[in-house]
């Protein structure tokens, strides 16, 4: 299982790194085995950040992650981070960036043997490599010995989940991996995501895209300025979206038989001004006078696995309120 | 089906069926078609390839000692072979000297220039790839040593060093010591914008070690790039160590072209018109670095596709 623990990312800016800019700010969840939970925010959201932190492309400013209770920052060395990226693998964003374009696609394949099976057999790689192509309705005749411009992007991006199950598979992290892709293709590629999750594999699907996440995850975190403002379970959230940014979220979905202005009619204004703050009347001595205590609490449990954070979007310390 | 289409195509009548072959494939083929078709390349190779065979034949077929006195000096060339670019003031075979002194020359080159790029590109991907302190520590070096001149360095050195010390592969270490800020500088560059790609994210992802993601997924990104740099190192190489020899901070030892030069200058032979004693090393540096640079630009139009002319 893989755990977040209060995780913030804090970057040095200005000259002589004066200024802090807080990209991730207290973030806590889980990922279990088997289980989806997607992570959904806009632009800049640090949700990107969030995932990178869980693969340790980016180092992890405070707090700890954890994968089966060991601490994530600490597994230090080739011999200890080439273990972790044996269960811990990430699929990207950009299907066509993901690849070195001077090189064949099934390069990623041979990384993955030469560091993790260097001894093994070309005829066994090969059917190994083969059987994990077909998990991923690939033909290998047709991906295998071909250069990445001579592939679809979801020909590419299930090549890369691909490489991901010829390890031992037990977290992936899918950084936006659908939003290039065209609407017919997306399908194959979250049904192979469903699929990953039977076999228990724990997903953080990582994604801009609100009926992406509903589609798939079992559990929801919606992220705003790097912080929390709602998680839960999938049906909770969306059901009943309590954080206003959360409700302008959902109301601005587009929705395939509706016209714009008739769903504009329907909701109405999402966001309910002077309704009360849910966070601060459960902890109203929380980041009092704009000062937050580390051990304070970061969200309010307001029904089982439901949780919001503090209410007030104009508030430019909103994150350090709600964090 | 290409190869039909081809044959029957090579005229240009269709130039869609050109464009058929598997792209990696052509971008392979393209490199020596554009290569094949492009004069200043194979100028400035055919050059270079006859300056190339004088420096590593000439002295095996001429085995005058570039210092033995033949007989009386002066001499004019002359059809005979013993004297083919004529004597200097000290009675000195002329091209002995020019062969031997080429050979010293491109021995410079390729020293400096090959020690010039290594060092570069070392500093470069280690302090684009690593960034942080390791990158400020390396950029602060690269930028002073890039401001110090050279030639006031070599002065110093030159007044201090043993002379026993001062021979051709000296020369070459320092001019190879002092030539490698920009190139350090430029691949910083190309380094920094490169890591932060994808591909280079899933090979960490793949457990590979630095060493290797810079050796085999950065670096191969900008092969062209790097084989340029060694081009114009080389013939900055040269040039630098001509000047060097040339106002008599040289090797004590040995002869080059530039040490050629300095001697001409000396005797007098420019007043005195004993053109055979400084023509040919100058027209050998020109020769050489002239038709480096000229490749340097052949190249980059040869790997640049924007740059092609069509």
């Amino acid at each position: 299982m893989l755990s977040l623990n209060r995780v913030s990312k804090v970057y040095k800016v200005g000259t002589f790194g004066g200024k802090d800019l807080v990209a991730v700010r207290d973030c806590t969840f889980d990922v279990s085995p088997g289980e989806c939970v997607s992570l959904i925010g806009e632009s800049g959201s640090g949700k990107t950040t969030v995932g990178k932190m869980v693969l340790k492309l980016i180092s992890i400013s405070k707090g700890s992650i954890t994968y089966d209770g060991a601490d994530v920052a600490s597994v230090k060395g080739g011999g200890d981070v080439k273990s972790y990226y044996g269960h811990v693998q990430g699929v990207f964003q950009d299907p066509f960036s993901s690849y070195n374009p001077i090189f064949k696609a099934d390069r990623v394949f041979d990384l993955i043997r030469r560091e993790y099976f260097p001894g093994m057999a070309a005829a066994e790689w090969r059917d190994k490599v083969e059987a994990a192509l077909r998990s991923v309705t690939l033909d290998p005749s047709q991906v295998l010995g071909k250069y990445p411009h001579q592939l679809s992007g979801g020909q590419l991006q299930r090549l890369l989940v691909a490489r991901a199950l010829l390890l031992d598979l037990k977290i992936l992290v899918a950084d936006e991996i659908i939003s290039m892709l065209d609407a017919s293709t997306r399908i194959d590629v979250l049904n192979l995501l469903a699929d990953l999750k039977s076999r228990g594999v724990g997903i953080l699907f990582v994604t801009h895209d609100l009926s992406l996440g509903n589609y798939i995850s079992e559990r929801t975190v919606i992220l705003r300025r790097g912080s929390i403002v709602e998680m839960g379970a999938t049906d909770k959230v969306f059901g009943q979206p309590t954080h206003p940014y959360t409700r302008m979220l959902i109301s601005s979905v587009p929705q395939l038989h509706k016209k714009w202005s008739q769903i504009e009619a329907e909701i109405g204004d999402p966001v309910v001004k002077g309704a009360s703050c849910l966070f601060h009347d459960a902890y109203p001595t929380a980041g009092k006078n704009g000062i937050y205590a580390p051990t304070d609490p970061t969200l309010v449990k307001i029904e089982d696995d439901h949780f919001v954070g503090c209410f007030d979007l104009d508030n430019e310390k909103v994150g350090i309120l709600a964090a | 089906m290409t190869a039909a289409t081809q044959s029957t195509t090579t005229d240009g009548a269709d130039p869609s069926a050109v464009a058929t072959p598997g792209p990696a494939k052509r971008a392979r083929g393209d490199v020596l078609f554009f290569a094949l078709r492009s004069k200043k390349f194979l100028i400035s190779v055919s050059i270079l390839t006859v300056l190339a065979l004088v420096a590593i034949f000439g002295p095996i077929i001429d085995s005058t000692d570039p210092y033995a006195q033949l007989g009386f000096p002066f001499q004019p060339p002359s059809g005979d072979p013993g004297s083919l670019f004529g004597t200097d003031y000290f009675g000195n075979d002329v091209f002995a000297q020019f062969a031997n002194g080429l050979r010293a020359t491109f021995f410079v080159g390729f020293l400096g220039g090959g020690l010039g790029a290594l060092i570069g590109m070392v500093v470069g991907f280690v302090g684009g790839y690593i960034g942080g302190w390791v990158d400020e520590v390396l950029a602060v070096f690269t930028n002073i040593l890039l401001v110090i001149p050279t030639l006031a360095v070599l002065l110093v050195i030159a007044s201090y060093l043993p002379s026993e010390l001062r021979g051709v592969p000296f020369e070459a270490i320092f001019i190879g010591l002092t030539s490698w800020p920009w190139a350090a500088r430029a691949i910083r560059a190309q380094t920094f914008s490169l890591r932060s790609r994808d591909f280079v994210d899933l090979a960490k992802l793949s457990g590979r070690r630095s060493w290797k993601i810079i050796a085999f997924e950065i670096a191969p990104n900008m092969s062209s790039y790097l084989f340029l740099t060694f081009i114009l190192l080389f013939g900055g190489a040269i040039l630098i160590g001509a000047s060097l020899d040339f106002i008599g901070l040289g090797p004590h030892d040995g002869i080059t072209l530039g040490l050629m030069m300095y001697n001409a200058v000396a005797w007098g032979a420019l007043t005195l018109g004993w053109w055979w004693w400084f023509i040919p090393p100058g027209i050998g540096i020109m020769a050489a670095v002239g038709s480096l640079y000229v490749m340097n630009v052949g190249l980059d139009e040869i790997f640049n596709p924007k740059l092609r002319e069509m």
